[in-house]
Order: structure tokens, then C-alpha cells, then sequence
């Protein structure tokens, strides 16, 4: 082989191996890609069925109820605007508390209730989830 | 006096650097040899100077001088000292003041350490690391000053993330930002290589050992991150491809690239361009996850601080080195010489093939994590990706790799018959066949990517030892066994991962005190929950009583832990570590009936994945160890001609 020629070979795989990597990360995000609800988007844009979202705001004060078998939990998440009852099976994360921040991984039911798989509670004090810090500032500007 | 003696060192060493750049700008436009020896010994005083800075904050933690804003804000009296001490770099200007102190002494070891490359273009490389130092003393100096007072001084501080008060911290930091650090200087050379024209085999292993010593902390700091979020988080889980996570393993993943086709530019001359280029976008890497970590845009334990000035500070920061990086390469990469040629089935040729595959796995790592963000800035559409994407579109352009690095070893250079590398492949390909069939047979529950991972990586560990069949053992070269070693330790790592995907059982439970539940093969009984107390904290502690069928039970003692400053409760799971895997025990909280909600998991060789991670480590020091003594060796012997 030409020097030239593998140089130019090289190249095209280079840019192969881009195209590649887009190509496949595309095709994966198109179904992948979890969407980030707040509990007033739900109204706006429907019910995500058969699809894994993620689910943030607050925990509505006095609404974590515990279930008999326990190990399953029962909650309210608000924005402000609308509410979403969660039900989640597990250990809560450390900072899970009413009214904090949470974000719920997990699927919508037919009936507008949420089954959490994982849930996500703000680290530290000083800290909320920029996807959330959004969330609540839409919430709290005042309607013209 | 201490915090204003500090910012005056930090002050000075920004000043050196300017001085650094200007001298090493000025000696090589006038080629005058006096300018460019002036230029080593300042880059060794920048590092002192800055390492007196880093030291005098190290100390006004360990004397908890609460009129120090920083030491107010992050650390408390009560704390331990080993703490106090790490806690200087468990926050925001802290970690970026360590980050610029490794970046001066890397310059400084470099200059004492570089004789075999070319002076003016050491000088270069030195003018580079000056320039990439003094965005970063900006950035501390007018956003994030670590040695600012507050008047009047709290009585005490606020303390320290619970989370980070953990032996992780004093290790895991320090190591990832050497590996960042390193890849910065190897960008250095490239950019040093690049502005004198001397791309070569010399200028390549003038930069080996450091794309070597950047990879081996790298990986080491991974797999420490990976194992103290395991443990520490108490979800059971190793990786979770968090936007963090995967900021330290982009850079590992063009490391490792670099690392492969510097090897080709130095043994064999090829791959010139295509090398500058890697460092390029090893550096550009090192600098995003810096980036992602230190903006505050990402949500996690690491984003110390949201602050927008300081985010945009680092980004344009980062569009100033990057775009200066691919600016210089693109006026240059003319004037690089074509290397010399090989055939496609070669060493080399599987060189280029691991190089590719893994800059794939990296724009897809890249994608996912970026996308997000973007999609915030310009769509204002919140989404987050996560790992079924990863494992997803990753996964299996991953195992492809694997099987190249097979195969990759047992090829000769220059060219190679395709049928004698087949014939090499027999012995590795049916151990991985043998699995393969086995696990489908008994396993088929497993899932498809754990049980082909399992089959690769047992392919992959006979046939990374086999170099060395029918060697002369003690006559092979230390890097030869070095590679050996790091590619055996990919097959641990990757037999782990798999495993415990794979085999993993886990149960929630309710518990009552002396009911027996079984996981796995053990049973654990709940045997009470007493009250304890450590120096700064008081917990609850669970007592388990765990037995494996019929062995001497044991107890593991999970707890449930109360921090007053900052008030914040953590898990501290209880874990037994078996020779097949993981028992893993985590406390949650009480109910009405008294009951105690408990998450156990059993996880076959889950260790595998951390002791893979310093096996690879392990190689990577064999391979320095022996490729620095064989530079000394030659270096003697041109001496001694």
C-alpha cells in the first residue's frame, strides 16, 4: 500500500468509526432516553405509558404512609401545580424526607400513579437537582 | 497569616508560570539556549511554590481556623484528623487548588526528569504546561479563592458531606486528578512536538511514561471511586453511569487509545499524526470531566458547589485550550510526515483497530453524557440517559474490543498470515467456546451480554498469557509481562462485572428479631439493633447473625448512621467478603411492629471487577518500570559511544 493511500484509509476509518458511535448511540437514545417529569407535566403531555421516566419534586407533607408488608412505601410528589402518588418497594435513600426533593425513577400506571424502582434524594443540604431547582422556578413565576 | 501567606503563594506561583510561558516563548524564537535552560528551573520553583500553597491550606484545616471561609463552610472541629486533612480537597476550591498544585509539580518533575528529548522542544512542552497552569491560577484566584477570610469567624464549621468522610476520600481524588494531570502533560509534549516540528519515536517515548503513569492512576482512581461508591452508597451497585463516573472514564478510555498507538509511533514509526491527534482529544477529555465535575452542573456528590460564573469561567477555559489545541493541530498536521506503513493484518493493524474501537465506546460515553445537557441549553428539554442506553450501545462494540485484544498480542508487526494468527487463536477460542456452551447450557437465565462477557473473558485470559508460551521467562522484558498482566486484568474485571450481572440474588425484607432469611447460599437471622457511637456520630446498629449451610456463622453489623454537622443520616453497609463473591448487608428503617427493613445481596465474584482494576494497574507499573529502566540502559550505552 501506498504511504498516501494508508493515511487516507486511516482517515475514512477514523470517520467511520464517529459516524459509527453516532449512529449508534442515536438509534439507543431514541428508545433509551428517560424523560424527566414534574408531576404538572403530566396533564400537559400526557401519560408516558410502557417507558421509564423519571419523576421530581417535593414530597407533599404528611403523605409518606408505610404499607403492612414493610418494606413498601406510599407518597405524594407536588410541584406545586399537580400531585402524583408514588409507591415504592425498598429501603429509602438517607435524605428521603417530606418535604424535600426527590427524583423517582421508575413507570406511570394507567390510573396516574407512579411505581418507583429507584429514588433519587438531594445529597446535601446546600444542594437541589438543577432538573428540579427549573421545575419549581417555573412553578413559583407568577401568572400573567 | 497563614490563609494570607497562602493566597500570596498562590499569587507568586501564577506569576511564575506567567514567567514560565514568557521565558520558553522567548527562547525558542531566539534559540538561545541560556533562555531555555532558565526556563527548567523555574518550572521546578512554580511547583514548589504552588505545593506551599496547597500545604498552608492542608494546615489550616488540620487547626480548623474557623475564620477561614472555606474551612468554615467544609470542616469542623470534632472531625477526625485524617479527615481535616483530606477535607482540604472535599470541596470546590480545595480540590481545584490540588488539581493546579499535581499540574506544577508534573511540570517540575519533567523538567528535572526530560533528557532525552530535544531542548528546544522540552522548552515547548514546558511553555505548554505554563499556559495550561495559568487558566487554572486564574480561575482560583478571581472565582474561587480557597483563602478567603470571613468576619466575623463562626464559633465552629459547618463539616463535612457525610458521605465523603470515608478513607475513599483521602485516596480516591488525589489519584484521579494525577491521571487528569498526567494526561496534560503528555498533551504538553504533543503540543511541544507540534510547535517544533519533532514528531518522532523520540518525542514518543519522551511521552510514553506519562500517558503510562496518567493511565495507571487513572485506573486506580476509577477503581477506587467504583468500590467506595459501592460500599458507601449502599446500592449495591459498582457503576451506574453517572455523568461523574463517566467524566473519569472518558479520559481512561483516549488514555488507553493513546497509550496503544504511541507504542506503535515509538517501536515502529507509524501513526504520527493520529497520536498528536489522541493526546488532543485524551486532553480535551481530562479537561471536559474537570469540567463537568467542577461546574456544578451535574447532580451529584461531586458538584460542591452551583455557582453559573464559576461554569462558565471553566468553559471558556475549556474552549480556549481545546480550540487552541485543534487550531495548532490543524496548521500543523501538514508539516507531520507520513510514518512508516504496515500491512492489515499486523500488529499495528490491531493497534488501529483497538484505537478505533475505543474512540467508539467514547463518542458514545461522550453522547450520552453531554446530551443531556445540551438538550437542556438549547431545547430546554429535561432527560436524563442511563445505564440502559450505556449498556445498550456500548456494550457490545465493548465485547468486539475484547476480542481484539485477544487476538491483538499474538500478531506479529509489520505483517502477518492470517491463518497462523487463527492457528495461535486455537487454544484461547475453544476455552471461550467451552464456556460459552456450558453457560448456555446451565445458565440460560443469565441474559445474552453476561453470559458472552463470561466466554470472552475467559478467552481473553488464556489468550493474554500466551505470549509468553514457549519464552524464555526470565529473558522476556518486564513490559512484556506488564501487558500480560494488564490484559489478564481485563478479563477479571470484565468476569466480575458479568458475574454479578448475571448471578446476583437479592432480597427486601421486613425482619423480626430471630426470624431466619435466606440469600443466596446464606441465612441471616436479625439478632437486635443496639445504639453505638463514634467520634463524631451515633448509630444504629444491627446485629446479623449469617451462616453458609453448615460452616461456623459469623456476625456483620450493618448501621444506620446520625451525623449532627451537617445533620444528615447515611447506610453504612455490613459486607463480607468470601473467596466467590460478596455477601452485602444494609440497614434501613424500623417499623410500628418492630420490624427492620433490611436489603441483602449476594454477589458471586463481584471482587473480581476491583482486583481486575489493579491487576491492569499493576501492569501498567511492571510496563513503566520496565520501559524507564530500558531508556536508562540505552542512554548509558550512546553515553558510553
Amino acid at each position: 500500500m501506498k504511504a498516501k493511500h494508508q493515511r487516507l484509509v486511516l482517515g475514512v476509518l477514523a470517520l467511520g468509526a464517529i459516524v459509527g458511535a453516532s449512529g449508534l448511540a442515536l438509534s439507543a437514545l431514541k428508545d433509551q432516553a428517560a424523560f424527566f417529569y414534574a408531576p404538572g407535566d403530566v396533564a400537559k403531555l400526557g401519560l408516558p405509558l410502557g417507558r421509564a421516566v423519571r419523576l421530581g419534586g417535593m414530597v407533599e407533607g404528611g403523605s409518606i404512609k408505610r404499607q403492612p408488608d414493610g418494606v413498601t412505601i406510599r407518597f405524594i410528589v407536588t410541584d406545586g401545580k399537580a400531585i402524583v402518588p408514588v409507591s415504592f418497594k425498598g429501603i429509602t435513600p438517607d435524605l428521603f424526607k417530606e418535604r424535600s426533593g426527590v427524583v423517582a425513577e421508575g413507570e406511570f400506571r394507567p390510573d396516574g400513579s407512579f411505581e418507583a424502582t429507584n429514588l433519587l434524594a438531594k445529597h446535601d443540604e446546600r444542594y437541589m437537582p438543577p432538573q428540579m431547582a427549573g421545575k419549581m422556578v417555573e412553578t413559583k413565576k407568577p401568572k400573567l | 497569616m497563614i490563609a494570607e501567606a497562602g493566597l500570596a503563594a498562590l499569587w507568586i506561583a501564577g506569576a511564575i508560570a506567567a514567567l514560565q510561558f514568557a521565558l520558553s516563548a522567548l527562547g525558542i524564537a531566539r534559540g538561545d539556549p541560556e533562555v531555555q535552560d532558565a526556563v527548567r528551573a523555574v518550572a521546578v520553583v512554580q511547583g514548589l511554590v504552588v505545593l506551599l500553597a496547597m500545604a498552608l491550606l492542608m494546615w489550616l484545616f488540620v487547626e480548623s481556623d474557623m475564620s477561614v471561609l472555606l474551612v468554615a463552610t467544609n470542616s469542623h472541629s470534632a472531625k477526625p484528623l485524617i479527615y481535616k486533612i483530606a477535607g482540604a480537597w472535599g470541596n470546590h476550591e480545595g480540590s481545584m487548588l490540588l488539581w493546579v498544585t499535581i499540574l506544577g509539580l508534573a511540570g517540575g518533575a519533567v523538567a528535572i526528569l526530560e533528557r532525552r528529548l530535544e531542548k528546544a522542544t522540552l522548552v515547548a512542552t514546558l511553555g505548554a504546561q505554563a499556559l495550561i497552569a495559568l487558566g487554572f491560577y486564574a480561575f482560583l484566584l478571581f472565582s474561587s479563592n480557597p483563602f478567603a477570610r470571613i468576619s466575623p469567624a463562626p464559633a465552629d464549621g459547618n463539616g463535612l458531606n457525610p458521605l465523603l468522610q470515608d478513607p475513599g476520600l483521602a485516596f480516591h481524588p488525589p489519584t484521579l486528578y494525577i491521571g487528569y494531570v498526567g494526561i496534560s502533560v503528555a498533551f504538553s509534549f504533543a503540543v511541544g512536538a507540534m510547535v517544533m516540528r519533532d514528531v518522532g519515536p523520540a518525542f514518543a517515548r519522551a511521552m510514553r511514561p506519562w500517558v503510562l503513569g496518567a493511565w495507571i492512576f487513572l485506573t486506580l482512581g476509577i477503581t477506587a471511586g467504583s468500590y467506595w461508591a459501592y460500599y458507601e452508597l449502599g446500592w449495591g451497585g459498582w457503576w451506574f453511569w453517572d455523568p461523574v463516573e463517566n467524566a473519569s472514564l472518558m479520559p481512561w478510555l483516549a488514555a488507553t487509545a493513546l497509550l496503544h498507538s504511541v507504542t506503535v509511533l515509538a517501536t515502529r514509526d507509524g501513526l504520527r499524526a493520529w497520536t498528536i491527534m489522541l493526546s488532543v482529544i485524551a486532553f480535551s477529555m481530562s479537561m471536559i470531566g474537570t469540567f463537568l465535575v467542577r461546574s456544578g452542573i451535574l447532580t451529584s456528590v461531586h458538584a460542591f458547589a452551583v455557582d453559573p460564573t464559576r461554569g462558565s469561567f471553566i468553559l471558556v477555559l475549556l474552549a480556549l485550550y481545546i480550540g487552541g489545541a485543534l487550531a495548532l493541530f490543524a496548521l500543523r498536521v501538514g508539516t507531520i510526515r507520513q510514518g512508516s506503513t504496515f500491512e492489515l493484518i499486523s500488529r499495528e493493524g490491531a493497534l488501529v483497530a483497538n484505537n478505533l474501537l475505543l474512540s467508539v465506546i467514547l463518542g458514545i460515553v461522550l453522547i450520552g453524557t453531554l446530551y443531556p445537557i445540551l438538550a437542556a441549553g438549547a431545547f430546554g428539554v429535561q432527560l436524563s440517559i442511563g445505564p440502559p442506553f450505556f449498556n445498550k450501545a456500548a456494550g457490545p462494540v465493548a465485547l468486539v474490543l475484547v476480542a481484539v485484544m485477544a487476538a491483538g498480542p499474538l500478531v506479529r508487526w509489520r505483517r502477518d498470515d492470517g491463518n497462523m494468527v487463527i492457528s495461535r487463536m486455537l487454544v484461547p477460542i475453544g476455552v471461550a467456546c467451552t464456556v460459552l456452551a456450558g453457560l448456555f447450557f446451565f445458565a440460560m437465565e443469565a441474559g445474552l451480554l453476561p453470559i458472552l462477557g463470561i466466554g470472552l473473558a475467559a478467552g481473553l485470559a488464556v489468550a493474554s498469557v500466551a505470549p509468553l508460551w514457549g519464552r524464555n521467562l526470565r529473558r522476556t522484558p518486564l513490559f512484556t509481562y506488564g501487558m500480560v498482566l494488564a490484559h489478564l486484568g481485563i478479563a477479571v474485571s470484565l468476569a466480575g462485572m458479568a458475574s454479578e450481572t448475571a448471578f446476583t440474588k437479592q432480597t427486601l425484607i421486613a425482619a423480626r428479631v430471630g426470624e431466619p432469611h435466606r440469600v443466596g447460599p446464606y441465612t441471616v437471622t436479625l439478632q437486635g439493633v443496639t445504639p453505638v457511637i463514634g467520634p463524631n456520630w451515633s448509630a444504629l446498629e444491627a446485629r446479623l447473625k449469617v451462616q453458609r449451610g453448615d460452616d461456623a456463622p459469623f456476625t456483620l453489623s450493618p448501621q444506620s448512621r446520625f451525623f449532627s454537622n451537617p445533620v444528615t443520616v447515611t447506610s453504612e453497609s455490613a459486607i463480607a467478603t468470601v473467596a466467590d463473591g460478596q455477601l452485602y448487608t444494609v440497614l434501613g428503617q424500623p417499623d410500628a411492629a418492630g420490624r427492620w427493613q433490611l436489603r441483602l445481596w449476594w454477589k458471586p465474584f463481584v471482587t473480581l471487577i476491583w482486583a481486575g482494576g489493579a491487576l491492569i494497574a499493576l501492569g501498567g507499573a511492571l510496563s513503566l518500570i520496565g520501559r524507564v529502566l530500558r531508556e536508562n540502559r540505552t542512554t548509558l550505552r550512546e553515553a558510553r559511544v
